[in-house]
């Protein structure tokens, strides 16, 4: 993308000023995205996006900017621009050295290259999809159909002496549901998404992911208002992890934790969570939605144990954070797009699985929920408060599931939902999604065996 | 070149049956973050991009650049072309006319301000720095501040189609944001206050830390309650984002595919008599304010619903054909990567005659509702049921009283909209596409232990 000695005249430029620190991220990236509606395709809109971020880090500051234009003259002009940013806070000047460089190159994560295959094979997908999910019963009024295919190629370039590059590409197949009924309108979504190429359809049909979403549309039809109170909940697998990346994984994010605003500060070696709990990040994860060989800060991917049998045992940490603390990154610095600055950030968290039969997590439960999907949730960092909307969900009486419930929200704390996680399945399964900080959209995904937490706040609308 | 010169280039292009719109976007921002009385993060960044769309016979396809450079602005007409051929037709997908452009005037919309650019960046690092000061010496109980920070952006756009449609805007805005932490361990609560304007010295920085220090020592002790119904007052940031689901449910596109709880209800009584709601993206005040809509239509005010009867849907050219009304000049788009879809802009509900605190002394008991969580996964809009996880303090004769956490509320939208009894005088123009207000709802369920 940027031939190596232009990335070394950029980097000592960005360094003329002073500076313990300097990077140059270069992104291209390409993406193509289908949408069909009522039976028709819509629109098939394609992007393409291509520019450097450049940082220069002075004692705690740091000064960042961007440009699209990625000749010598532009890379030299932001970075001298990046310098200026930095030299705000008038930290004492110190110039780091440019050490020879560590050089390594990933090849794409996909067999089957996005680019390479035709637009109608693409759009014909969507049309799958309409068929099964109509067939499915009279009572599907609308079928919504999305196919998104994005490849990301980085050159990471740093004053440590980094030099690497990815070639991410993803591919997701989303449907949207929507079941008529004496009870009105209900929606039902499917959306898989792994880190590769057109060879996601080989493992994932169409017509698969469009007889979930239905079969959730219609489920609620005959669902009753949630109950409200406070609940044994058992998640089924895959359909929690999510909650834990939201009420317990932004918590052991380095900079937050730096700012106060995690309720897992000072807390390495404690127990906090249940000792059935071991809670995962892991971006050498397959395939999964959260999955790179680099992340934005080209650090190398990795496994990192954040909670081991009930004691936490480290934070997630981006280059910013780690260089503060005197320690290695952990691999978790990334950024939407060149355009943003890197932070710490999640890549696939998850729980791991446990000894127990999920059929006998659910045939010990007396009364409770059974989730089987949660739509998005919000949480507080600095508190742990969270809540979590629940798209599929059953009652579980006398040991067994019982009728489906709609409208409900799950309602707690981080870490008293840890601590009281009673129950792990020998089961497991991820889920992918978007993961939100401070105005970045990463993709990511969580996963977990089938557990139960003994006793969350449910807010149905039942009377 | 102009983004205006750029963008008739493009459009000058179409062929023959075929209709072409392109619009192109830029803007100079700049974003400091202060932590501990040090600058942390401060960034200066230009960036710009272009999006074009194509429409042959009925069919739709879209591309886009992130970028203005040329090589990659050159291929966006080609490669949308292309994805056109894929869409199927759609007789209602034909771009807005210069008629359409004529039909309504203008706005004389000033929401510019040259001086933005010339505050110096150490007067925006001090006005961060400040309000991280302010924030932390109000208060023995606030432990510190989380974050602290100050944005300003200088934002252009043009359209221009082969059909003779051209527009250009340019808009400045800036901000500050800091959110508090106050308290101990698990008993921490956090608050977040902010100021917005179109330059520096529209900013009132204390006040923004003031909001912060309120809203998180008030909550202090806060706990579940049990659950019961109670009457419940919305804080007018609550207000804006239930606002913003009723704005998309009034979506023109979504009343096209039957996705609206208010499908087939226009002319009907869907709120109580003293709700009136209109989008009015030519009020100045409106932080959502434009004089063109993303089709590069003149914006106009619609009224939605007066008097509690609904009045109509906000629609784009092709929803508007396709319902009957027409554009209603409410063509939105997140920026050049996408077409244009439908949303509202500037979304305000008519102000009352009460001020907050008269609301408070009306009701003996009830909840008062300083924030709420999960409002998009707890909202269904095509029934309008919702259960949103909310932190507040309980009303007791007439006066705030003791904080509360760990709830949820729950209603439904129709429900609640007919069981408005006050909206309160004290219209709050704020960030996003409405305005806030203090608001009373005759009764909720309230769940928690």
């Amino acid at each position: 993308m940027i031939a190596p000695d232009v990335v070394e005249r950029t980097l000592a430029a960005a360094l003329a000023r002073g500076g313990d620190f300097a990077e140059v991220f270069a992104e291209d990236r390409a993406s193509v995205s289908a949408r069909l509606d009522d039976g028709r395709v819509e629109e098939l809109v394609s992007g393409r996006s291509r520019g450097a971020g450049i940082r220069v880090v002075r004692g705690e500051t740091t000064g960042f900017a961007h440009t699209a234009d990625l000749s010598e003259s532009g890379l030299a002009t932001a970075a001298a621009a990046a310098a200026a940013a930095s030299t705000e806070a008038g930290a004492p000047v110190r110039v780091a050295a440019l050490p020879g460089r560590a050089t390594g190159a990933h090849g794409p994560s996909a067999m089957v290259l996005p680019e390479s295959v035709s637009k109608d094979a693409k759009v014909a997908l969507l049309q799958r999809a309409d068929a099964a999910a109509r067939e499915r019963s009279g009572s599907i009024r609308q079928v919504s159909a999305a196919y998104a295919d994005g490849r990301r190629r980085i050159l990471v370039a740093n004053s440590d002496g980094v030099f690497a590059e990815d070639d991410q590409v993803r591919t997701r197949f989303m449907v949207t549901c929507v079941a008529e009924g004496d009870t009105g309108l209900h929606t039902g979504t499917e959306a898989p998404g792994r880190t590769v190429g057109f060879e996601l359809f080989d493992d994932i049909e169409p017509e698969s992911v469009a007889r979930i979403a239905a079969d959730r549309a219609l489920t609620l039809l005959k669902a009753r208002p949630a109950p409200s109170g406070r609940l044994p909940v058992v998640l089924e697998r895959g359909a929690g992890g999510v909650l834990f990346h939201e009420a317990c994984g932004h918590g052991l994010e380095a900079d937050l934790v730096r700012r106060d605003a995690s309720v897992f500060r000072n807390r390495v070696g404690e127990a906090v969570a249940s000792p059935l709990v071991t809670l995962v990040d892991d971006g050498t994860f397959g395939h999964e939605w959260g999955s790179f060989a680099i992340d934005d800060e080209g650090t190398p991917a990795r496994r990192n144990v954040l909670i081991e049998d009930g004691v936490l045992t480290d934070y997630m940490w981006d280059l910013v954070r780690s260089r503060a603390a005197g320690r290695p990154s952990s691999g978790n610095g990334r950024r939407e797009t060149y355009r943003h600055l890197p932070m710490v950030r999640m890549t696939n968290t998850y729980l791991l699985p446990g000894a127990t039969d999920p059929d006998d997590i659910i045939a010990g439960t007396e009364y409770g929920l059974y989730c089987v999907a949660l739509g998005g949730g919000q949480v507080n960092t600095a508190t742990g408060d969270f809540v979590f909307g629940v798209t599929e969900a059953y009652l579980i009486e006398n040991g067994e599931i019982t009728e489906p419930v709609r409208a409900a929200q799950l309602i707690g704390n981080g870490s008293d939902a840890l601590r009281q996680v009673d129950a792990v399945g020998n089961d497991f399964d991820t889920w992918a999604g978007t993961c939100g900080k401070e105005g970045q959209g990463v993709p990511v995904s969580s996963g977990q065996p089938t557990l139960r937490v003994a006793e969350l706040t449910v807010g149905g609308t039942a009377a | 070149m102009s983004l205006s010169e750029l963008v008739r280039g493009i459009a000058a292009r179409a062929e023959p049956g075929e209709q072409v719109e392109a619009y192109a976007a830029h803007s100079v921002d700049t974003d400091v973050k202060v932590f501990e009385g040090a600058v942390e993060e401060m960034a200066v960044a230009e960036s710009g991009g272009v999006g074009v769309r194509v429409v042959v016979g009925g069919r739709m396809g879209y591309a886009w650049a992130g970028s203005l450079e040329p090589d990659l602005v050159d291929a966006v007409l080609d490669e949308a072309r292309d994805n056109a051929r894929f869409a199927a037709p759609d007789e209602w997908n034909d771009l807005p006319t210069a008629d359409d452009a004529r039909a309504v005037p203008v706005a004389d919309l000033d929401l510019w301000r040259d001086e933005l650019a010339s505050v110096p960046t150490t007067d925006k690092v001090a006005l961060a720095l400040a309000l991280e000061k302010t924030a932390l010496g109000l208060d023995a109980r606030v432990r510190g501040v989380e974050s602290a920070s100050y944005g300003d952006a200088a934002m252009e756009s043009a359209v221009a189609s082969s059909l003779g449609v051209e527009a250009t805007s340019r808009r400045t805005v800036c901000s500050c944001t800091v959110s508090a932490l106050a308290g101990e361990g698990d008993g921490t609560r956090t608050g977040y206050g902010f100021s917005v304007g179109r330059t520096l010295a529209d900013l009132d920085p204390e006040a923004a830390a003031r909001d912060a220090i309120d809203r998180s020592t008030r909550l202090l002790g806060a706990a579940p309650v049990s659950s019961r119904r109670v009457p419940v007052i919305f804080d007018p940031l609550v207000t804006r984002s239930l606002l913003g689901i009723l704005g998309a449910a009034l979506n023109g596109e979504a009343m096209n595919k039957g996705r609206t709880m208010f499908l087939g209800r226009d002319g009907e009584q869907v709120a109580a008599p003293d709700v009136t709601l209109v989008d009015d993206p030519t009020d100045a005040r409106a932080y959502g304010a434009a004089p063109f809509d993303a089709e590069g239509l003149p914006t106009r005010r619609n009224d939605l619903v007066v008097d509690g009867v609904l009045r109509g849907f906000l629609h784009n050219t092709s929803t508007g054909r396709r319902a009957g009304p027409g554009t209603t000049g409410s063509a939105v788009r997140g920026g050049y990567a996408s077409p244009p879809g439908v949303g509202a802009r500037a979304l305000v509900l008519a102000p009352g005659a009460k001020t907050p605190e008269e609301i408070l002394t009306l009701v003996g008991d009830a909840f008062y509702v300083q924030s709420v969580s999960g409002l998009h996964s707890g909202t269904n809009p095509v029934s309008g049921d919702f259960s949103l996880g909310a932190e507040g303090l309980l009303v007791r004769g007439g006066a705030l009283a003791e904080p509360v956490r760990e709830v949820t509320i729950a209603s439904t939208v129709p429900r609640m909209l007919l069981d408005v009894l006050e909206v309160g005088s004290d219209l709050t123009w704020l960030p996003g596409a409405a305005a806030g207000v203090t608001l009373l709802v005759a009764e909720m369920a309230l769940s928690g232990v």
